[in-house]
């Protein structure tokens, strides 16, 4: 792809991506209470599903939608969506209300979730091609 | 709950900077250092921790809670757009996948250690009170 429609399908995907983070930031609390950055955990691990999902489906159909629209789902929307400065903050946060028990589960509770989420979004992704 | 439309026009407007701005120091470091392990996304999430830690304590402790227009369009839009946890997930498994278990710890422990330092470094260094 020429260089200057990858920035435009990476900037309007990340665009999207992080409007819908900011909008599920401005939810979740309201629902779950604002005690633990629920937002931000759901957000990472479910763009980590996206991910692997996408790149799964996208390496076997090469020539699909998926794939053409590559940089616009993964390096975009996933990207944007995804945030790890502000899991740190959020981490920093719970550490400065002396909460450094809640800040340990928050950091562990995440990398399980990412890693579970990539992991499975690789399965369903390799799956749904296979179909397809 | 309503939701301000110069807010979320910001948090846009940030989310897309930060993406393609991730997208130029990757393709950068990724042309430097090889694609072998994933050190485009590490510079990508230490920078993008160093900035918001930055960020964090020029804004002050109440930053987060009352989302300023600053604080919308720089710290959630910009930075949270810029870094990224998907791409870190992924490539994370990918190394775990090709069997390169060590580099696939490390990228996962050196991200998350040396990214909460950064942080921890940048509000130190605009005066916040670590």
């Amino acid at each position: 792809m020429i260089a200057w429609r990858a920035y435009a399908a990476v900037g309007v995907g990340s665009a999207l991506g992080t409007s819908l983070r900011y909008l599920v930031s401005l939810a979740m609390p309201g629902i779950v209470g604002p005690a633990f950055p629920w937002a931000t955990l759901a957000v990472n691990a479910l763009g980590s599903w996206l991910i692997a999902a996408f790149a799964a489906y996208g390496a076997r159909r090469t020539t699909g939608r998926v794939a053409r629209w590559q940089p616009f789902l993964v390096a975009g929307f996933c990207g944007g969506f995804t945030t790890f400065s502000l899991f740190g903050l959020e981490t920093l946060r719970l550490l400065e209300q002396g909460r450094a028990s809640l800040a340990l589960a928050y950091v562990l509770l995440s990398v399980v979730l990412w890693l579970a989420g990539a992991w499975s979004g690789h399965r369903a992704g390799r799956r749904a091609a296979a179909r397809a | 709950m309503t939701i301000g439309l110069t807010g979320l026009l910001l948090v846009a407007g940030g989310g897309a900077l930060g993406g393609m701005g991730r997208l130029a120091l990757s393709n950068l470091v990724a042309r430097r250092l090889g694609a072998a392990f994933p050190w485009g996304t590490l510079a990508v999430n230490l920078s993008g921790a160093l900035l918001m830690g930055l960020l964090a304590g020029v804004l002050g402790p109440s930053a987060p809670g009352g989302a300023g227009p600053v604080w919308q369009l720089l710290a959630i839009g910009l930075l949270g757009g810029y870094t990224t946890v998907s791409s870190l997930s992924l490539q994370t498994l990918t190394l775990w996948q090709q069997g390169r278990t060590h580099a696939a710890l490390a990228n996962l422990l050196v991200t998350l250690v040396v990214g909460l330092l950064a942080l921890v470094l940048g509000w130190w260094l605009a005066g916040g009170p670590a």
